[in-house]
């Protein structure tokens, strides 16, 4: 059953094949069997996915049920969930149960979908390879040498492995297009504003953004059809029509015109990964695509630009875990400034500190302007080259990342080499437009991501071609050897 | 813009954190290379960009109107230390 994808588990549960509680049951047996060779999910939840499952089948039976009723999916452990630990991969929310879910979980609880449990993550979705999650780091089922990409690297590597058909995750710089990328899934980052971010656990809330993995785009277009909502609790939530994101999928796509970004194929790009990305481009030729040279001249600044922004919001956002109200407090604080300070160093890892401090200091008296307004400016710019490229293409497509999977340690000791990994995804999260990563060859037998990059609520169009593709090749179908 | 570590001191002192005198040099090279990194955003032509309004949408606004429960027991029940129905901290005044 767990080789089956999403949309063939939906027609399995219709025609009786198998009930929603068989299916979960073996879903929690294969965790059971496998997660430790992966450590992809922190939290297991199976008695109440037992329960659940009963409650889907009933509505099953009943008919008209939704079309993710009776499915098992695991969420990303930065959705809050109501009375199941909730630890965004960090020792500062190792004892914290929210007494609330979050939108994208409620939706997927009103549809009657069932929570096999929480997958790990890079502590408060900052890291690119999984390393800095207090649970450990997550194994690419690739190569469990390596790294699965980050921070939505459980997710990605438990898709990848078969240990759910769908998953929930987050992209503020990359975090679900790299981790796709690197486990050969396929996930999509939708435009900012068209998933809740309420109780989801905020890093940098301009860029921030849920959205879809699984194996296949029909499978995030299944997954972003239940994620996808106007919430009145979340200030930035976009009131936009909602499409059956599943009903476009199968429309040709001759004609269409993508844009190739002449700074997407640079210097540092892996020379496997540019041929698989390039041997794809020729693939979508064949489908009736237009190949377009275009420029985005402002690139180059994306990750500086990203690398004072995102820390600023960090370390705003993050002043809230101060040991009082929730989360880690030290033991016997001599003063209140000994309890925040304490709190905080003994309960953030490394690379969080690191990024709260270069958000303070970017945010500081005499240096604001500097950075901070200077990088909202570049912001705009980035945003501009897309508004500019968006007048004579459709999609804009190139490498997800510039390597394949690396190995553990590879980056350990320079941030900046880490920070690089996220070259070509971070522009769309500070532009806010959509993006997908989908599976389009390998390298020395780990795969590579295709990016697929579309304007303002295009997700419908970058699913619809991401579907194209996967109907003509088979990298989707791909797994790990130690699986097949 | 390299930092010095006198700086690191007072940066974590405003972030509520402590940086350690066996730690402080390595966060100091490597702070100082982040910010490196980010002052590349210098060479950028900005000067005509306004930012006044970074998005085109407006801010959606609602009625200043109570929508929430009281749920003070719920939410004070992952809390590290309650008196009486209070988040409790060390002392701060003798």
């Amino acid at each position: 059953m767990h080789n089956f994808t999403l949309a063939e588990l939906i027609n399995g549960l219709r025609s009786n094949k198998f009930s929603s509680v068989e299916l979960t049951q073996h879903f929690l047996n294969r965790i059971k069997e496998l997660n430790g060779d992966y450590n992809a999910i922190i939290t297991t939840t199976a008695s109440q996915a037992l329960e659940s499952a009963i409650s889907a089948d009933q509505r099953l039976a009943n008919g008209n049920a939704p079309e993710m009723c009776g499915i098992p999916i695991l969420h990303k452990d930065i959705f809050c969930t109501n009375g199941v630990r909730t630890s965004c991969g960090s020792k500062m929310l190792d004892n914290f149960i929210p007494p609330y879910n979050a939108t994208v979980v409620e939706n997927f609880e009103n549809d009657g979908a069932v929570m096999l449990g929480k997958t790990n993550m890079d502590e408060f979705a900052m890291g690119s390879s999984n390393e800095t999650s207090f649970y450990g780091p997550v194994h690419n089922p690739w190569a469990l040498d390596c790294v699965p990409g980050g921070s939505s690297g459980g997710s990605a590597a438990a898709i990848s492995a078969r240990l759910a058909p769908g998953a929930t995750a987050t992209d503020t710089g990359g975090s679900i297009r790299q981790p796709a990328a690197l486990c050969g899934i396929s996930g999509l980052k939708p435009t900012y504003g068209r998933v809740s971010r309420w109780g989801m656990i905020a890093f940098a809330s301009s860029l921030d953004q849920a959205g879809p993995m699984a194996r296949t785009a029909e499978d995030c277009a299944i997954l972003l059809n239940a994620m996808a909502s106007f919430d009145e609790k979340d200030s930035t939530s976009v009131n936009e029509p909602i499409p059956n994101y599943r009903s476009k999928l199968d429309n040709p796509i001759n004609g269409l015109k993508i844009g190739i970004p002449r700074e997407y194929f640079s210097e540092g790009l892996h020379s496997g990964t540019e041929q698989a990305v390039r041997n794809s481009l020729v693939e979508l030729q064949n489908l009736g695509a237009k190949l377009i040279d275009i420029k985005l001249p402002s690139s180059h600044l994306s990750v500086p630009a990203y690398y004072v922004i995102a820390p600023a919001e960090a370390s705003a956002n993050l002043s809230r875990f101060d040991g009082v109200k929730y989360g880690y407090r030290c033991k016997e604080p001599k003063d209140l400034e000994d309890l925040y300070r304490r709190s905080r160093s003994e309960g953030f890892g490394e690379e969080v500190q690191r990024r709260i401090m270069i958000g303070t200091y970017c945010l500081s008296a005499g240096y604001y302007d500097a950075y901070y307004g200077k990088a909202q400016q570049v912001r705009k710019l980035i945003q501009q080259d897309f508004s500019d490229a968006f007048k004579s293409v459709d999609l804009i497509m190139g490498p997800t990342c510039p390597s394949p999977a690396f190995k553990f340690g590879a980056k350990g000791n320079d941030p900046v080499a880490m920070y690089l990994e996220d070259i070509y995804t971070i522009a769309t999260n500070l532009a806010g437009l959509p993006g997908m990563s989908i599976p389009c060859g390998q390298v020395d037998g780990k795969p590579v991501g295709l990016q697929i990059i579309g304007n303002y609520f295009n997700e419908e169009r970058i699913l619809n071609v991401a579907h194209q593709f996967q109907q003509s090749t088979d990298w989707h179908n791909h797994m790990p050897s130690e699986l097949a | 813009m390299a930092i010095k570590p006198a700086e690191i001191k007072k940066l974590a002192s405003l972030s509520r954190l402590v940086v350690d005198d066996k730690t402080i040099t390595d966060v100091t090279d490597r702070l100082s290379s982040v910010l490196a990194l980010v002052d590349q955003l210098q060479s950028a032509q900005t000067e005509s960009i306004d930012v006044s309004r970074p998005f085109h949408i407006a801010q959606r606004l609602r009625e200043d109107e109570i929508t929430e429960s009281n749920k003070i027991d719920e939410l004070q029940a992952t809390a590290p230390e309650i008196y009486n129905g209070f988040f409790a901290v060390p002392k701060m005044i003798d």
